[in-house]
C-alpha cells in the first residue's frame, strides 16, 4: 500500500533524496567547494520536476488516505514554485559567492523548503499541512539569518522565526478546535461535518487557522514582520521568499478554504475579504514613505497579497483562477525585479536606496526600459500583463457579488501606483546623482530582459496559462 | 467527589499555577523550575486520560531535556531580565486587555460546544486492546507514515540550520590527533645522548 502512496508523490521523494543525498556528497568532500555546482544542479532539478510534473500528472491522485492530494490545482501550483524557485536559485549564485555568502548548505535548505512547499499546497490533512508548512518555514528561518555576521540578517532570521513560531501556534489553536468539531483532521471529513453549518466553536478555529495563513502570505495585519526580514535578509533570499513560498502559502490558503471549508463558504469570505482590503492598502499606503528598495518591495508584496486574496474572497471557481493567474504573473514580475535590484552595485557593494537610482536611464536605457515595464507591469497599467492578473481578481470579485471590494482594489491600485512611478520618475527625469556600476551579471541580465519581455508578450493570450488555472480551480472548487 | 474527579482537579489547578508562577516569577531560574512543575502535572493530566506513553515522553524529553536547557541557557546567558520586565510592563495594559478579550471569546465559544453531527463516524476507532506504545506504532509506521517522514525531514533542517548558523570553523586552534598520537614512535621522538662530564651537546 504505501508503494502505491510514494508513487504519487514521488517528486517529492526524489527531492527530498536528492538533499539529503547532495548534502553528504558535499559534507564529506570540499564542502563550500561544492556550493556554485549544487546551486546549478539544484535549479536544473527543480525546472526537471517541474516539466515532469507538467507532463506526467494525470487526473486526481489521493495517497496515505486522502493526507496528500495531487490534482491539477496542486500541480499548476508546484509548478509555479519549482520555476521560480529555479530562477531565484540561479540568480542568487553570482550574488552570493562574490560576497562569501554561497554555503553548499543554501541550495539544500532551499531545496528541503520546496519539498515542504509541495507538501502545502498538496495537503489534505490539517497534520500533513502542518508538517509541509513547518518544514518550509523552518528552512526559510534559516537562509534568513544566512549572513550569520551581519546584526541585520541575524535580527530578521530571529524575528521571523519568534513571529513565525507565534502564527504556528495560532494556527495548530484553530487546527485543535476544527478536530474537535469535526472528530477528524481529515479535509474531506472536516467538510462532511460542517454540511449543516458551523458550530460557533468552528468559527473560532477557522478564524485561528486563517490568521495563521494570513501570517505567512503577510497579509496585513498580519505583514509586521514582512519589511524587516525582507530588509535584512540577503538579496537573493530576500527574492526567494517574495516568489515561491507566498505561491505555496497562498496555495495552501486556497486548498483549506475550498477543500475543508467549501460548505460554509459566507462564514470565511469576510474574513479573507477584510484581509484582502486592509492589506492592500496598507501596502499602498505605507509603502509612499520608504527609501530602500527592498522594503519597498516588501510593501509591494503585501499588497499584491492582497489583491491575490480578493480573487480568493469571492469563493468561486472563477475567483481561485484568477487568484492562480495572478500569483502565476507576480511571481514573474518579481523575478525580473529581483534580478535588478540584485544588479544595483556601486563599486562592486550591493546598494538598495531608491535615491541612487538618479538618472539611470541616461547610463543604462535598456536596462532602465526593461525595469520600467516591470514597474508598470507591478502598478497595473493597462497594456502591461500585471494589468491582467488585477483585472481577472477584480472581475471575480464583482462577480462574486463583492462590488465594493473590486472598488476598493481598484483605489488602493491607484494609491500604489504613486509609488510604482516614483522610482521611474527617478530613473527618467531626477537630477544627476552618484552613479551605479554599470555591469551586470549575465545571468540577472537575461533574467531581467525575459521577465520585462513576457510582461509585454503575454498580453497576446498569457502565455495559455488561462485554461491551465481554469482546470485547476475547476478541481478544487466542486 | 469521585477520586478521579479529585486527581484531574489537582493536577489541572497545578498546571495553571506552575504557568501562572513562570509567567510572573521574579528569579528567572525559579520561572523555569515552575515550568518543570507544570509540565510534570501536564503528565499527570495524560496518565489521567489513559496515554501513559505521552505522559512519559513528556517527562522525558520536556522535563529531563528541554527544561533542564533552559535551566542553563538562563543561567549561562548573561539576559539582564530586570530590563525585559520593564519593557513588558510597558505593554501589560494593552496585552491584559487583549488577553481578557480573548479568554471571554473563547469562554464564549467553548461554552456552547458542540460536536458535529455524525462525529462518532469520522472519529479513528479505538485500536482495540492494544496498549499506547504498541498502537502508536501501528500508526506512525503505517497510516502516518508520510508525516513521520516529514518529521524527519523537519528535524534534520534543525540539524542543518544549527550547524550553518554557528558552527565556525577556525584555523587557528590545536585539536588533537588521535592518530598521530598512538603512530608516535618513541624511538623516533627521543633521542638518548650521552652527555659527559664537562662537555655540552
Amino acid at each position: 500500500m504505501i508503494g502505491a502512496d510514494i508513487q504519487i508523490l514521488m517528486p517529492e521523494v526524489v527531492l527530498a533524496i536528492y538533499a539529503m543525498g547532495a548534502l553528504m556528497a558535499a559534507v564529506y568532500t570540499t564542502k563550500d567547494g561544492m556550493a556554485p555546482l549544487l546551486t546549478w544542479a539544484t535549479s536544473g532539478l527543480f525546472v526537471l520536476l517541474a516539466v515532469w510534473i507538467g507532463i506526467n500528472g494525470q487526473g486526481t491522485n489521493v495517497a496515505f488516505g486522502g493526507m496528500f492530494v495531487d490534482d491539477a490545482f496542486a500541480r499548476f501550483a508546484k509548478i509555479t514554485i519549482l520555476l521560480s524557485a529555479a530562477a531565484v536559485l540561479l540568480m542568487s549564485e553570482a550574488y552570493m559567492q562574490r560576497r562569501g555568502l554561497l554555503r553548499f548548505e543554501y541550495p539544500l535548505l532551499v531545496a528541503l523548503a520546496v519539498v515542504g512547499m509541495m507538501v502545502m499546497v498538496s495537503a489534505g490533512d490539517l497534520m500533513a499541512l502542518y508538517m509541509g508548512l513547518e518544514l518550509q518555514s523552518l528552512s526559510l528561518y534559516v537562509v534568513a539569518a544566512l549572513r550569520r555576521d551581519s546584526v541585520k540578517s541575524t535580527e530578521a532570521g530571529l524575528k521571523y522565526f519568534v513571529l513565525g513560531a507565534l502564527s504556528s501556534g495560532l494556527l495548530l489553536y484553530g487546527a485543535s478546535l476544527t478536530y474537535g468539531f469535526a472528530g477528524t483532521t481529515l479535509f474531506s471529513g472536516i467538510i462532511a461535518a460542517t454540511a449543516d453549518g458551523a458550530s460557533l466553536g468552528l468559527l473560532f478555529g477557522l478564524v485561528f487557522l486563517l490568521a495563521g495563513f494570513a501570517f505567512k502570505v503577510s497579509a496585513a495585519p498580519f505583514h509586521m514582520w514582512t519589511p524587516d526580514v525582507y530588509e535584512g535578509s540577503p538579496t537573493p533570499v530576500t527574492a526567494f521568499f517574495a516568489t515561491a513560498p507566498k505561491v505555496a502559502a497562498m496555495g495552501l490558503f486556497a486548498r483549506v478554504v475550498h477543500d475543508a471549508f467549501g460548505g460554509i463558504v459566507g462564514d470565511w469570505q469576510q474574513i479573507v475579504a477584510f484581509l484582502s482590503v486592509v492589506s492592500m492598502f496598507l501596502g499602498a499606503i505605507a509603502a509612499i514613505g520608504q527609501t530602500d528598495i527592498k522594503r519597498l518591495m516588501a510593501y509591494s508584496s503585501i499588497a499584491h497579497m492582497g489583491f491575490a486574496l480578493m480573487g480568493l474572497a469571492a469563493g468561486t471557481a472563477f475567483g481561485v483562477q484568477a487568484m492562480l493567474i495572478y500569483m502565476a504573473i507576480y511571481v514573474t514580475m518579481n523575478v525580473g525585479t529581483f534580478a535588478f535590484i540584485l544588479g544595483m552595485e556601486r563599486d562592486g557593494r550591493p546598494v538598495t536606496n531608491i535615491e541612487s537610482l538618479r538618472m539611470y536611464s541616461k547610463r543604462q536605457p535598456l536596462r532602465a526600459l526593461a525595469m520600467l515595464v516591470l514597474l508598470f507591469s507591478l502598478a497595473g497599467v493597462p497594456p502591461m500583463v500585471g494589468f491582467f492578473g488585477k483585472f481577472y481578481v477584480l472581475r471575480a470579485a464583482y462577480e462574486g457579488g463583492l462590488a465594493w471590494l473590486a472598488v476598493a482594489g481598484v483605489i488602493a491600485s491607484v494609491i500604489g501606483a504613486f509609488y510604482y512611478l516614483r522610482i521611474v520618475y527617478y530613473m527618467y527625469f531626477g537630477e544627476e546623482g552618484e552613479a551605479l556600476d554599470g555591469k551586470m551579471n549575465p545571468v540577472l541580465w537575461t533574467f531581467l530582459m525575459a521577465s520585462a519581455l513576457i510582461m509585454v508578450v503575454g498580453v497576446v493570450n498569457l502565455f495559455g496559462i488561462e485554461p491551465m488555472a481554469a482546470a485547476a480551480a475547476a478541481t478544487l472548487v466542486q | 467527589m469521585t477520586v478521579f474527579a479529585f486527581i484531574f482537579y489537582l493536577f489541572a489547578v497545578t498546571t495553571i499555577a506552575g504557568g501562572l508562577m513562570t509567567v510572573v516569577s521574579r528569579n528567572p531560574v525559579h520561572s523555569v523550575l515552575w515550568l518543570i512543575l507544570s509540565f510534570l502535572s501536564a503528565a499527570g493530566l495524560f496518565v489521567t486520560l489513559g496515554a501513559e506513553f505521552v505522559a512519559m515522553l513528556l517527562i522525558i524529553v520536556y522535563v529531563g531535556a528541554v527544561a533542564v536547557l533552559f535551566l542553563f541557557v538562563v543561567m549561562m546567558l548573561d539576559v539582564d531580565f530586570a530590563e525585559l520586565k520593564a519593557e513588558m510592563a510597558r505593554y501589560m495594559p494593552l496585552a491584559l486587555l487583549i488577553g481578557v478579550v480573548i479568554l471571554m471569546q473563547l469562554a464564549l465559544a467553548l461554552g456552547v460546544w458542540g460536536f458535529s453531527d455524525g462525529v462518532e463516524g469520522r472519529v479513528a476507532a479505538p485500536q482495540g486492546d492494544l496498549e499506547n506504545t504498541a498502537a502508536l506504532g501501528l500508526l506512525i509506521y503505517d497510516k502516518y507514515f508520510l508525516l513521520f517522514q516529514l518529521a524527519g525531514l523537519i528535524l534534520l533542517v534543525a540539524m542543518i540550520g544549527a550547524i550553518v548558523l554557528t558552527l565556525r570553523h577556525r584555523v587557528d586552534i590545536k585539536r588533537q590527533n588521535v592518530l598521530a598520537q598512538m603512530y608516535r614512535d618513541p624511538a623516533k621522538a627521543m633521542e638518548l645522548r650521552d652527555v659527559k662530564p664537562g662537555q655540552g651537546l
